[in-house]
Order: C-alpha cells, then structure tokens, then sequence
C-alpha cells in the first residue's frame, strides 16, 4: 500500500485565522470558569489580543507572498494580496466591532441580554431586563464568525467556500436573538435571517455540486481551465455558477435576494447590526470576487449582463425604498442594499481599476458604518434606543456634537466630496466608465441624487426642528463606543481627505493568485 | 442504468425543497424542506462522484453532512425561541418587523 502523503500545510499562512478560532474556543471556556462580572472585560482583552496577533502575522505575511507558495493546506487555501488585504480588513473593521460589543456604560448589563433562553415578556424575564448582566458568549460567536469570514476571502475551492461561509453564518444568526431590549423583534429577525440565509446556502451548495458534476473538481484553477477548454456539459456549468451567485448575492444584500436585510438590521442588537453591515459585507464581495475572477471569468461575458442587471435593481430598490422608511436602523438596512448595488458596479467593471475600487469602497464603508450605528446606539430613551425617525427631531440642539457627527456621515453615505464615500463612490464610478458600463453609472448617479434625500432629511429633521417632549437625550457614551465612533467617523475623514495610500494599498492587492 | 437518473433524481428533490420553503408555513416543516435540498446536493455530489470517477464528490458529503447536523442545531434552538414565546412555529405569525 502507498504510503499516505499528508497535504502540505504552512501554518504560518494559516494563523490569522487559527489565532481568532482558538481564542474563540478559550472564550467558550471561560464562560464555564469565570464569574459573570469578570467575563466582559476578560472577552474583550481576550479578543482585542487575538486579533492584534491575527493582524500581526497578516501584515508580516504580506510582505512576503510569492505567487508559487501562495496555495496551502493542501490547495484549499489561498493567501494572496487580495486575500490578506480583505483578511486585514476584516480583523480592523471586526476589532472597531466588537468594541461596540463591549459597552457597558449605556444600559445596565450592555446591549446582548443574560439568558436568551428566557421566555420574552415573563416574570423571569424582567427579573433579567433589569438586574442581571448581559451574555458575553457574544465575543466568541463574533470570532468564530470572523475567523470563518477569514477562511471565506482566501477559500480556493467550493467546499471551502460553503464550509466557510456556515462558519460565518452560524453564529451571526445566533448573534441577532440576543438583544436585551425588543427581544421579540430580535428572535423574529433571528428566524427570518436563519432560514433565508439557510435557503440561499442551500442553492450554493447545489451549485457546488452542478459545478462538480462539470468540472470533476472544484478547485478555482481547474474550473477555469475546464470552463476555458469548453468541454463537457455547458449546462452543468451555467447553473452551477447561476446557483453559486444566488448564495453569494444573497450574503451581499443585492435585490432581488435583499429582503431580509431590514428586518434583520432593524431586529439584531445594534452592535450585531454593525459588525454584519461592515464585516459581512467584505467576507461576501471577497468571495463573490474570488468566484467570478479566479473560477469563472472564462464565463465573463455570459455573467455580466445578467450582473449588470442585478446590480442596477439593486441600486435603484435600495435608494427608491430608502426614502419611505421612518425607521433608522430600516434607513440604513436600505442604504447599505444601494451601497452594495454601486459595489456590484464595480465588481462587474472588473480589470485591475475595478478590483482596486471595491477594495477601497468596502473598506471606507464599514468604517462609516460601523461609525453610523455606533451613534444610533447613543440616542436612547427610557425604552432603549430610539431608532424611529421623528425621534430624532431637534437632535441638533440637544447636542450638537452628536447630531454634527452624524450629519457627517450621512454626508458621507451620500458621497459628499471631502468624505470617504465620495472617493469611493468616485473610484467605483471611473472604473466602470473604463470597463464600459456607462449605463450603470448613469444610473448610480441617478440613484445617488434619490438616496440624498432621505439622508438630507434626516439632516434637516436633527437641525432644522425644535426638540419637542419626546426627543430622547443622547447618553454619554463609555470609551469604548467613543472609540468605536472615532475611529469610524476618522476614517471617513481620513479617507475623504487623503485616500491615497489606502488606494495604492488596494491597488496592490487587486490581484488574485490563480 | 444510467447514473444521470439519479442528477434527475437529485434536481426533482431539490425542486420540492425549494418550492416547499416558498409554500409551506410551519418554520419546522420549512426547515426540512431545506434539508431536504442540501440532501439533494449530497446525492448529486455522489452520482457526480461516480460519474466523474474521482472520490471527491463522496468526501465533499460527509462535509455537508457536518454542515448540516451544525445548522440543525442553530436552527431549532432558534425556532424552540421564537415558539416558547409565541405557542405557534408559524412564520406567519412572526411579522412585527415590516415596512
């Protein structure tokens, strides 16, 4: 019998994401060990530490890539530039995250409630609302998801990618049933994201095995030189990607596969909300890059159309439904739909100049995002927050500090120049124009003035009205949502004013290994 | 026989999982019509296996398999919450979040 060979396996490569799922595993174990009132700030330093390590071996791993050695683990992983700039980002926008796990200061307990088991509305149950301090199982699940996200963006074959992508759900679906305050909104988006999001990995699963049944393997290299040789059955070959894309699509938020967006970011805690609009959102363009320009870009010309057309619904949904909301959370839900739209524009431009903008708009948004929904956590009432838009009315002169960061964020997702949105909208934008798309421009600009005006209205709502009896007060915030929301909002500006070295940094990075 | 029978075999059984989640009401019975497309593609991975002649297929269906007892786990334990407060599975029932 021949001797078994064993994969080769460069651990090195590997640990940014071995550092985030061990830290998880110890984070399981001190909830068993340690006493309740110790446990959060043990998480944090736990977690901040795991992903300093983790950042740590991604920036020293990228100076040192070289195209031969980039495959390992036995060719199921690949640590390109691309794949450690999404890892890079990832860790950052999940460690600006995660911060806003952490926070104690603004309600008794922080945001996630003690015993999700707990049956809403009994007396058990406002025994814990009011005494009792909230779960910190919270930060494992927010590792597992992100060291899941890591595999994700540098996966080189479908089984990976499926693995990898329930690796990141998972935990996101329990994350959402956590709230403490609205619990019954929270278990309801808990439901609706699990079983959509269980659907759409169903379909990627089924185009794994269509792509399988085409290929005989299900590696990107011999996709592409299947799809490139042009034997076989084409057919297998077409539902499969068609299949693959409706998984993918639906993790980005792109319409027609949108509609649990609102209802899972207005139900999930704030902080969870926050981590999914930023993290997710990289982990899943990441991949959907990685499937449509390392396996299938023989098929370029027979996806685009089709993307084309999903990418300009998407936008279009997104701002037209944007403006009916009067709820916050449910503005920004629709919001990041339209921002995943203009980011689907740039993927479809594809080149070099493509690849470089969705880097950098994924980047820019998470940071405003994350920075977006720190604030909304800031205005609260004797309910929680208050996320309904007449609320907010009159903000501007109860404190003007918050209602000016605010407004400069919403300038942002506007794409107002001097803000990071404008940059990347811009980049996106120019890129398609290169790749030939001018049609879509023409329509993300269309969609940008429409989305304007919701923001602006929000804008005018916090300035231009006096605050009436209702308007909540805005909490002090504890240091670490203050650091969340400054680092947040500094990029934005950073960004917007000298996006320069994240853009080469991108532009470096925009190339798969194949 | 023909194998490709059994790709037939495996797109009608993802079809009624599929259709099943759009029609039926019952979170429970709507959580098994989603296994019952990830089976499917198990099966199709195996026949594909055959056909093909390489072994990876087989192996890509134990992963699933994990995949899939993980994902059962998560899904009751949040379909078991959502029923304690409401006595209904339904997911018609559960629409506070809308517009």
């Amino acid at each position: 019998m021949d001797k078994l060979k064993l994969p080769d396996m460069d651990y090195v490569a590997l640990l940014p994401m071995l550092a985030l799922f061990v830290a998880a595993c110890l984070g399981v174990i001190i909830e068993a060990l340690v006493p309740r009132r110790f446990r959060n700030i043990i998480q944090l330093v736990l977690s901040i530490v795991a992903l300093a390590v983790a950042m740590f071996f991604v920036v020293k791993q990228s100076g040192e890539v070289v195209a031969s050695k980039a495959l390992t683990a036995g060719g199921a992983i690949m640590i390109d530039h691309a794949a450690l700039f999404l890892q890079g980002a990832l860790i950052v926008l999940g460690f600006v995250a995660l911060l806003l796990f952490g926070e104690r200061s603004l309600e008794f307990g922080g945001p996630f409630v003690a015993q999700a088991a707990v049956t809403v509305g009994s007396e058990r149950d406002r025994e814990q609302t009011g005494r009792e301090l909230g779960s910190t199982e919270t930060f494992p699940l927010a590792l597992f998801s992100l060291s899941g996200m890591l595999l994700f963006v540098s996966a080189n074959d479908l089984l990976t990618m499926f693995v990898a992508l329930e690796v990141f759900s998972l935990p996101l679906y329990l994350l959402c049933a956590l709230a403490r305050r609205k619990r019954l909104l929270s278990q309801e988006s808990a439901l609706k994201y699990f079983l959509l999001g269980a659907y759409a990995s169903a379909f990627f699963l089924f185009g794994v095995a269509m792509v399988y049944g085409f290929a005989k393997a299900v590696d990107f290299k011999a996709i592409h030189a299947e799809a490139l040789l042009g034997e076989g059955n084409s057919l297998l070959l077409i539902i499969g990607l068609a299949l693959l894309a409706i998984g993918l699509l639906f993790k980005v938020a792109a319409a027609p596969f949108h509609v649990w967006t609102p209802d899972v970011y207005q139900g999930a805690p704030t902080p969870v909300t926050a981590f999914m609009a930023s993290c997710t959102k990289v982990a899943a363009f990441g991949g959907l890059l990685r499937v449509l320009y390392v396996g299938f870009d023989g098929l370029g010309w027979q996806f685009t159309p089709v993307l084309g057309a999903i990418a300009a619904l998407t936008v279009l949904v997104g701002s037209i439904l944007a403006v009916t909301q009067t709820d916050l959370k449910r503005l920004l839900a629709y919001s990041s739909v339209a921002n995943a739209g203009y980011i689907l524009i740039g993927v479809i431009a594809g080149q070099q100049l493509g690849l470089t903008s969705v880097l950098f708009y994924l980047v820019a948004y998470g940071f405003t995002v994350i920075a977006a929904f720190a604030l909304i956590s800031l205005v609260r009432d004797a309910d929680g927050e208050a996320t309904h838009l007449s609320r907010w009315a009159g903000l501007g002169a109860r404190s003007p500090l918050y209602a000016g960061i605010f407004t400069f964020i919403l300038l942002a997702f506007a794409g107002i120049p001097l803000t990071s949105g404008f940059i990347a909208k811009l980049s996106v934008f120019g890129a398609a124009i290169d790749g030939g798309q001018t049609w879509l421009v023409i329509i993300g600009v269309i969609t940008s003035i429409i989305l304007a005006f919701p923001y602006l209205r929000v804008v005018v709502m916090m300035w231009l009205s006096e605050p009436g009896e209702s308007t909540p007060s805005v909490s002090i915030p504890g240091g670490l949502t203050s650091t969340a929301l400054g680092i947040g909002t500094l990029a934005t500006l950073v960004f917007g004013v000298v996006p320069g070295p994240l853009l080469d940094l991108a532009e470096k990075a925009s190339s798969f290994v194949r | 026989m023909t194998p490709m029978w059994y790709i037939v075999l495996s797109a009608i059984l993802f079809s009624v999982g599929a259709v099943g989640v759009l029609i039926r009401r019952n979170a429970i019975v709507l959580f098994m019509c989603i296994e019952l497309m990830l089976n499917a593609a198990n099966l199709a991975l195996v026949t594909f296996s055959r056909i093909n002649g390489t072994l990876d297929g087989q192996i890509m269906a134990f992963f699933v398999m994990v995949v899939a007892a993980a994902e059962v786990v998560i899904g009751l334990a949040i379909i078991m919450l959502i029923f304690r407060t409401r006595r209904s599975a339904s997911v018609d029932d559960a629409n506070l979040l809308k517009y």
